[in-house]
């Protein structure tokens, strides 16, 4: 495998998560999930709930539960623009089961197409940190 | 003519209120610094996204079936101000301006025919907006950024509430009235067009900065994308004006706060002064009763 990296930054609205060069980056995009190696064409994506798994220099990895976004991609560079960021370490199985069913019950009660489209959406982003936990 | 005691309750209530300012100043100064490294780690974020817009709409060709959000709604009738202020007062006249600018902005769109709605981000802009303008408040969000910190998915909340009004066609043309903050001693009021959104026109230098030749493939194509883009970008230039705000809030209340500590002190020195010229007055006159009635004696 070669040595070539390229600069991986990951970007939320409050803060620069991560900013380092990286080897390969995986990345679930709204019409698949693709991964990126350096010298990748240039590609601009939107962004799926799911996980973004990227190796740095070293050959360590690290898994990133992102809630949607947007993805930016050049040859020497990938910029993730993610609203809400968190390291799947970190995700609690039992916690995100019991916001589920909260929200599973939220959505019964929820009257009017807008306020169900947004329960729909956060249900959508709980299943995918379940499924990015399991 | 106030009695010692008079002289002596007033500067001990000036003292203690110096020391309140100068508290409030301490603790602003703190918060300013807080306030400013937040609107710095957006910066990233904020800058990622102009640059990806301006690439996306570099490959779109605006058609009547472009998103309304870039294009307007082809009509400019009604009018939306989102007026964004502090929940707290104290701050000089950090408010005060910002709320006399808007008001100057919708007595002219009023003027020219317009139909003007307001929303109002942060107690004070309710509060005093509410008195000649109870009629055009549609919403008013407060206590955001309350606990120091300034939450995405309140900023989400406000975005999401007004694009739904767009969506009804509640209004065509959206402004955000905000300070910005220019420095700690300038923060001038600020209006943003939101809808229609105006492109930066950044695009090309963008491009030949990174010397690429490969054209973008976009997923889903331009226009789906640019439709996804709009409104997180909206939302990130009101999470941008509330970190900005913010930022100017607690510059604006270091700045009256250290000058209503200097006046206290300048009010303590005369009303020490005062208070020493009373009681000197006040021992030569009880001399001189000594004196005479010792001498009449």
């Amino acid at each position: 495998m070669s040595n070539k990296t390229f600069q991986f930054e990951l970007v939320s609205p409050a803060e620069k998560l991560i900013s380092e060069p990286a080897r390969y980056v995986s990345v679930p995009g709204s019409e698949g999930e693709f991964g990126v190696l350096p010298g990748h064409s240039s590609l601009m994506s939107s962004l799926k709930p799911g996980v973004v798994t990227f190796k740095n220099a070293d050959n360590g990895h690290e898994d990133i539960f992102v809630a949607g976004g947007f993805a930016d991609v050049t040859a020497d560079n990938v910029t993730i623009l993610a609203e809400e960021a968190i390291s799947v370490a970190a995700l609690d199985k039992a916690d995100l089961e019991k916001e589920l069913s909260q929200l599973q019950s939220d959505l019964k009660l929820a009257e009017g197409t807008a306020d169900k489209k947004r329960f729909d959406l956060k249900i959508e982003v709980v299943k995918a940190k379940l499924h990015a936990a399991a | 003519m106030p009695s010692l005691r008079d002289y002596r309750d007033r500067i001990s209530s000036v003292k203690s209120t110096r020391k309140i300012t100068s508290a409030m100043k301490m603790v602003a100064a703190a918060k300013l610094k807080k306030a400013q490294d937040a609107a710095e780690r957006a910066q990233p974020y904020s800058n990622s996204m102009a640059e990806m817009m301006a690439r996306v709409a570099g490959g779109v060709t605006l058609t009547p079936s472009s998103p309304k959000l870039l294009i307007g709604s082809g009509n400019d009738q009604n009018h939306l101000l989102i007026v964004m202020t502090s929940d707290r007062g104290l701050c000089g006249g950090f408010n005060g301006n910002l709320i006399r600018f808007a008001k100057i902005k919708t007595k002219q769109l009023l003027k020219e025919g317009k139909n003007v709605q307001l929303i109002t981000i942060g107690r004070k802009a309710r509060d005093i907006l509410k008195r000649d303008h109870a009629d055009l408040i549609i919403k008013s969000f407060t206590g955001i950024g309350g606990k120091d910190k300034i939450n995405f998915n309140d900023v989400n909340e406000i975005s999401g509430y007004m694009l739904g009004l767009f969506e009804e066609g509640q209004f065509d043309v959206c402004h955000l009235v905000y300070n910005e903050f220019k420095s700690v001693l300038s923060q001038p009021p600020q209006i943003q067009q939101l809808i229609p959104f105006s492109l930066p026109t950044v695009n090309n230098e963008i491009k030949s900065e990174d010397g690429l030749k490969s054209p973008y493939t976009f997923e889903p194509e331009e226009e789906a994308l640019l439709a996804e883009l709009l409104p997180k970008n909206i939302s990130m230039q009101i999470f941008r004006a509330l970190l900005d705000s913010a930022a100017g809030e607690q510059a604006a209340r270091m700045t009256a706060m250290d000058n209503a500590t200097r006046n206290a002190g300048e009010m303590i020195d005369d009303l020490s002064l005062q208070y020493n010229r009373a009681r000197q007055a006040y021992i030569t006159k009880e001399l001189i009763e000594i004196i005479s009635g010792a001498e009449a004696v």
